[in-house]
């Protein structure tokens, strides 16, 4: 019975800002081109969809998004875990990646694309750039923080240090390399549409900038939806691996609990 | 050969504050399927012993044999029960049970059903394929002492095992902890600061000063087994805890 509110509320509330926001555009008479109405955004959504253009578009920004959030979450993994094993690793290139990290990827985007060109190939490597920090941290953290009665009992075992790794320090480090991919999923979309911006042949990133200089907000608007709805599905995606690999984690059951209350 | 034999041993640690003298010149020995309770208030090096001799820490002088080998490091045939369970929590009960195993390549086939007679042995049919979390405490410290006897050791080690535990689950856990240990006859070395679960349980108690940590005292537990939980009512219950106690009280070294 309460759930049956809850989505009868959630709609109703959906339904009346789309409402409330027609009608302030209608009453005011704001432009087009500064804000456009729903009803014209979701025109040019249909338009978009309609001519297969949108469908175009998106397929190339999910496969950079999804290829470059693969190559950067592996990066990220092994260059963590090696500054994770390796004091050497550690005290040898830990301060480039950080120095490299607060560099701005959007600043490296134009040179990316001068040397791999407009295609595929250059978008998807900024989108592993943008995506592979998160994992490197997160993955660092967790092989790290193997609790010290767990190490003893490895060692009372006479466990070797690769079997305490494969059967301790990595399940142990699940949790975090697991919250470094939801993180590093809604970056890699960021940074496949900020190549996007920068240079590219295809993509909504580039729709957005075509339809920019041409003025279609409407256009624009209608591309921004896809994209939340995108990285909201991508999201999904990653919880719902995570709730297969970590159901004997803690936060995951907590999770759990609040959404049956919500429900 | 005794199972464990200790001559002279010394545990220094280096802090901030100078050297500690975790264990001073410790000497003692275990038989075989002998059950030693070490008893001392904390901070008395009890589980700096239990760590030297499951080969977790060195120590700094003398030294410790396992049935005759001196103690290089962590080694096969021995079992340790820590103070918490440590489960690992994304492995099940079964999978908890047979971590040995699967660091010792002993086999898991050969094993399967070892492990379902163990955990039947500690009254958890049907349970293996639970997760840790799904576990009260105790019995959650039942899948530990599972564990640490998956491997066939022939000693266990145990570190306060029962001291997370409410005082029922406790006196319920140390029944059946002298249960398993008349139906398997493993040397046990059995650390605690309680004095009447040490007397209960043990053939002979080790009574263990703090800082420098040193054995004053060895007495022998004559009461016959099976010992039911009565038997801290009897007569002869009493005179070894308060002898022990005794000691302590003498050193001023525990409140009560």
């Amino acid at each position: 019975m309460k759930s049956l509110r809850n989505v009868a509320l959630t709609i109703l509330l959906f339904c009346s800002s789309i409402i409330a926001w027609e009608l302030i555009v209608r009453i005011f008479e704001v432009p087009t081109f500064i804000f456009p109405a729903p009803s014209k955004v979701a025109m040019a959504l249909w338009r978009g969809f309609a001519s297969g253009l949108y469908q175009k578009h998106l397929s190339h920004t999910l496969l950079e998004t999804v290829l470059g959030f693969l190559l950067g979450s592996a990066l990220g993994f092994f260059l963590g875990t090696a500054v994770a094993l390796n004091r050497y690793v550690e005290y040898f290139f830990y301060p480039y990646i950080v120095m490299f990290q607060s560099l701005p990827k959007v600043a490296l985007a134009p040179l990316i694309v001068v040397w791999f060109g407009l295609g595929l190939k250059s978008q998807v490597i900024n989108t592993a750039l943008v995506a592979f920090f998160p994992l490197l941290v997160n993955t660092m953290v967790g092989l790290k923080s193997a609790d010290e009665d767990r190490l003893n009992l490895m060692r009372s075992l006479a466990a070797s240090e690769s079997q305490i790794f494969w059967m301790l320090r990595l399940p142990n480090a699940l949790p975090f390399v697991m919250a470094g991919l939801d993180v590093a999923m809604i970056f890699a979309l960021i940074g496949a549409i900020v190549a996007e911006f920068v240079g590219a042949r295809a993509g909504l990133g580039m729709l957005i900038q075509s339809m920019n200089f041409n003025m279609d907000v409407s256009g624009q608007f209608s591309v921004l939806l896809i994209l939340s709805v995108v990285g909201l599905l991508l999201n999904r995606c990653i919880l719902l691996i995570r709730r297969r690999i970590l159901f004997w984690d803690p936060s995951e059951k907590e999770r759990l609990e609040r959404e049956r209350i919500a429900l | 050969m005794e199972a464990i034999a200790v001559n002279e041993l010394s545990k220094l640690y280096s802090t901030r504050d100078g050297t500690v003298h975790a264990l001073q010149q410790i000497s003692f020995s275990v038989s075989e399927g002998e059950f030693v309770a070490v008893v001392g208030p904390s901070g008395c090096g009890k589980s700096t012993l239990l760590k030297v001799l499951a080969g977790l820490l060195p120590p700094s002088k003398g030294a410790a044999r396992l049935r005759g080998t001196p103690i290089t490091g962590p080694r096969r045939d021995i079992g340790v029960v820590f103070q918490s369970p440590v489960l690992l929590p994304w492995r099940s009960v079964l999978d908890n049970v047979l971590l040995p195993v699967d660091v010792q390549r002993l086999g898991r086939d050969r094993h399967l059903k070892v492990a379902t007679d163990l955990l039947s042995l500690v009254g958890l049919d049907g349970f293996e394929r639970r997760y840790p979390w799904e576990l009260s405490g105790g019995m959650q410290q039942r899948v530990a002492i599972t564990r640490a006897l998956i491997h066939d050791p022939a000693m266990l080690l145990m570190d306060e095992p029962f001291g997370a535990l409410d005082a029922m689950t406790r006196e319920q856990m140390n029944l059946e902890l002298q249960r398993i240990w008349l139906e398997r006859k493993k040397t046990v070395l059995f650390i605690t600061h309680s004095i009447p679960e040490a007397v209960f349980l043990a053939d002979r108690v080790l009574v263990l000063t703090p800082r420098p940590g040193r054995i004053i005292d060895d007495v022998q537990v004559k009461i016959p087994r099976p010992r039911a939980l009565e038997v801290m009512n009897f007569p002869e219950f009493a005179p070894y805890v308060h002898s022990i106690r005794r000691q302590f009280d003498a050193k001023g070294m525990i409140d009560s």
